[in-house]
């Protein structure tokens, strides 16, 4: 199959805006477009969720095109990389040429998020789950973090290192809600409020408005585009769950057989990556993903991040725009990781650069550990 | 059987379907069940229209649980999804002694972070208005008595 490429990336508006989703939506993809160097008349596919029931479709219709390929896969926050991977293959296999990747939310200026989830009546969880008043999805995140704890003998301070460095790439990052809030201690995140032990208000993400669009096409044409065309090497998924209880062995996500499948295809190995962007919805999301990509051993990441690996200027780079943590978070990450794997990849990023990344990794997770999509990403060589 | 009186006042439970009737039927009788396929031995929960282990659409049942499993993993919620609804609670992962692993609370405890992954909790029932009733685990009496 010939070679695909991201040839534009940009935010819409971030963190409380008073604006609608089409709005930001449309914020997203004109300027992920200009980056590119091109308009919505060259954009022939789209994928995206979170706008309606019939979200690709919406946004086609408004934005007056007529797209010969749309997907709008709901696969939580890890759907964004997997739009990749799909649109890769229509681009490769001639179906599309051009395809923007978008989503936008405002769900703190609307104040749509609920802290038990969606309710869908015609479900099992319905009738066997959520009579329990778990939070959703925090409760799941939680259990897995106490079987992690409990598995390898970690402790709540160590954990706490996965939000304490995100901040510190945060106080790097002029749009990243706590841009300018100060450090963040072990002592602030054990020390927060209390939500579904064992993990805290501020093992969890924000909740902002916010969102990104990524535009890809052939490697052919990307190359003669304005910006230096970033490759597609690699994707893999998994998809593993709805329910709180189908997974026996709450350590090992999806992400084991996501990150293996993106890695073998892109023929390199977790020692290969430069710049690493996992979904960090809750600080035991990223440590599980860390661990499920191979970058350490089962039972190793609390020690493996203890050293400022993580942080800036740490031999492996993590969420390097400050995460869902502490830069943004739209209820749906996903897009973002791209954006930000793609501006490192370019060289763009300021104070926060990682000096001659190469190669970076996008990492997105769903749900309840239930979506994984992994993608491999290389500077054009 | 030791009662406590009844922990929480659960919301709404969505009625039964086709498949999950005699889930449900059961807990009426404060029987706890599992499903079963026929065919192959596999046991499941929640009940569905077929065996993820062998495929089969056929024989499948609801076979009575012992009550009895441990505590696979929990957490303790503090800020609660419903407005009536007291926190701090805990809920859990219960491994039934039969193999499936099902959601549910832990009740009994005044300190709702002492319990431990692995320990030994047996089946109490939180009658719902419907006469149907909900399934949350308590200590195994050998242990707390």
């Amino acid at each position: 199959m010939s070679e695909v490429a991201i040839v534009g990336a940009a935010e819409c508006d971030l963190g409380v805006t008073g604006l609608s989703i089409l709005g930001l939506q449309t914020q997203a993809v004109t300027r992920a477009l200009a980056d590119a160097g091109l308009t919505l008349a060259d954009v022939d596919g789209i994928a995206t969720t979170g706008v309606s029931r019939f979200s690709a479709t919406q946004l086609a219709d408004y934005f007056g095109i007529e797209p010969r390929w749309t997907d709008s896969t709901f696969a939580g926050g890890s759907a964004y990389e997997m739009f990749v991977a799909r649109a890769a293959q229509a681009i490769a296999s001639g179906q599309c040429e051009v395809v923007v990747i978008s989503f936008a939310s405002n769900q703190r200026s609307a104040r749509s998020r609920r802290l038990g989830g969606v309710h869908e009546e015609w479900v099992p969880e319905a009738q066997f789950e959520e009579p329990y008043d778990m939070l959703y999805p925090l409760s799941y995140y939680a259990m897995a973090a106490r079987s992690y704890l409990h598995r390898y003998g970690g402790t709540r301070e160590q954990l706490a290192e996965v939000a304490v460095a995100a901040r510190e790439w945060a106080l790097l990052n002029p749009k990243a809600f706590r841009y300018g809030k100060g450090p963040l201690s072990v002592e602030d995140v054990t020390g927060a409020t209390m939500i579904s032990s064992p993990l805290t208000a501020a093992d969890c993400c924000l909740v902002t408005d916010g969102g990104g669009a990524v535009v890809l096409t052939s490697l052919e044409r990307a190359r003669d585009l304005r910006q230096t065309p970033v490759r597609v090497l690699g994707y893999g998924e998994r998809t593993t769950n709805t329910s709180f209880t189908t997974v026996d062995d709450l350590t090992r996500p999806g992400a084991v057989g996501s990150g293996a499948d993106a890695f073998a295809r892109a023929g390199i190995t977790a020692a290969d990556v430069d710049v690493l962007e996992v979904y960090d919805s809750f600080t035991i999301t990223a440590a599980l993903s860390v661990e499920a990509l191979g970058f350490c051993g089962p039972g190793e990441v609390l020690d493996f991040i203890a050293d400022g690996r993580i942080r800036p200027g740490g031999a492996l780079p993590l969420n390097t725009n400050g995460g869902g943590l502490s830069y943004c978070h739209p209820g749906q990450y996903g897009v973002l990781l791209l954006v930000e794997a793609v501006r490192q990849l370019r060289g763009e990023c300021g104070e926060r650069q990682v000096p001659d990344a190469e190669i970076a990794v996008a990492h997105g997770t769903g749900g309840i550990l239930s979506t994984h999509a992994t993608v491999v990403l290389g500077v054009d060589r | 059987m030791n009662e406590p009186t009844t922990p929480w006042v659960p919301g709404t439970v969505p009625a039964a379907d086709e498949v999950s009737a005699s889930y449900w039927d059961a807990t009426r009788e404060h029987r706890l069940t599992v499903q079963e396929c026929e065919g192959c031995g596999h046991r499941q929960h929640p009940p569905r229209a077929l065996c993820t282990a062998c495929g089969s659409t056929e024989g499948l049942r609801q076979a009575d649980a012992s009550g009895t499993g441990t505590v696979d993993t929990f957490t303790v919620v503090h800020r609660a999804p419903r407005p009536d609804v007291a926190v701090p609670y805990v809920v859990a992962r219960v491994r039934l002694t039969e193999g499936p692993l099902v959601l549910s609370r832990l009740e009994g405890r005044d300190d709702p972070e002492s319990w431990d992954l692995g320990e030994p909790v047996t089946v109490t029932w939180v009658d719902l208005p419907d006469g149907r009733a909900l399934p949350c685990f308590r200590p195994t009496a050998t242990e707390e008595s």
